[in-house]
């Protein structure tokens, strides 16, 4: 049978040398959904000069003259956004893969191994950040 | 029994709704990612291309829902992470409904362009 631990408050940052694997894994998240939410509200600001953009001609919008398709070419020829994207890409793998550790400890598997796990995600979130770097940065030099 | 460390109060409703959009957005993020990254690059995105996939009606109600239960997801989870941090009475009341309205006009702004994309009339 588990046994019952009284770890104290997680959100009480000033302990945090006392933090183990699973209240870092916990910290991570609110923080990587944070990001993830700010994110969201940014891309759809981004996107909705698709809106003007739709009230461009056929000529402007088939040579790429139209505000949609201007702004994310700027945009994705700073090398900073490039950078920011890569920074993007680690938040939501991390996002993703502790919440698939979250929503297998609420079913309760691996509940033995949830530090593993957790590093695991770290682990993985790295290398699959690492792995899509010259993706990411194509073209952007 | 072990202690639970969710932010949920154990078998809610928001608690069930969190979980289901978790499992949706795991596939549908994944796809997105890898669709708008790797199959088509970010720099090679126009007008035209959006609009392309947008006209396709599977395309179209992904991406809806996608935003919709993104937009759940983000929303219900700060929330959450503020009454984790001790939000209570008024406070928790006007955050609540800001973080609502804030909802709405990110999934209409987000429908709109959409629309913009399908040539649907509507935006």
């Amino acid at each position: 049978m588990s046994q019952s631990y009284n770890r104290g408050l997680i959100e009480d940052f000033g302990r945090w040398r006392e933090f183990e694997a699973g209240m870092w894994a916990w910290i991570f998240h609110k923080f990587t959904g944070w990001v993830l939410i700010g994110y969201l509200f940014t891309h759809i600001a981004v996107l909705s000069t698709g809106i003007p953009a739709a009230g461009a001609g056929e000529a402007a919008i088939a040579a790429g003259n139209d505000v949609y398709t201007q702004t994310i070419v700027s945009l994705e020829g700073l090398l900073l956004v490039r950078l920011l994207e890569v920074g993007l890409l680690a938040v939501a793998v991390f996002h993703m893969l502790n919440g698939t550790r979250l929503l297998l400890t609420d079913l309760g598997v691996g509940l033995d191994a949830q530090d593993k796990s957790f590093y695991a995600s770290l682990i993985l979130t790295g290398a699959i950040t690492v792995a899509s770097v010259p993706t990411f940065i194509a073209g952007a030099f | 029994m072990a202690e639970r460390y969710s932010s949920f109060q154990s078998g809610g409703r928001m608690w069930f709704l969190q979980r289901v959009t978790a499992v949706f957005l795991l596939v549908v993020l994944a796809f997105h990612f890898f669709l708008l990254h790797f199959v088509h690059h970010a720099d090679e995105v126009s007008f035209l291309a959006s609009s392309a996939r947008m006209e396709q009606l599977s395309y179209y109600s992904l991406m809806i829902l996608f935003l919709v239960t993104a937009t759940f997801h983000g929303v219900n989870g700060v929330y959450n992470a503020l009454v984790n941090q001790g939000l209570t009475g008024t406070k928790r009341t006007v955050i609540k409904w800001t973080l609502v309205a804030a909802s709405v006009v990110l999934i209409a702004q987000g429908i709109r362009t959409a629309n913009a994309w399908a040539g649907i009339g509507l935006y």
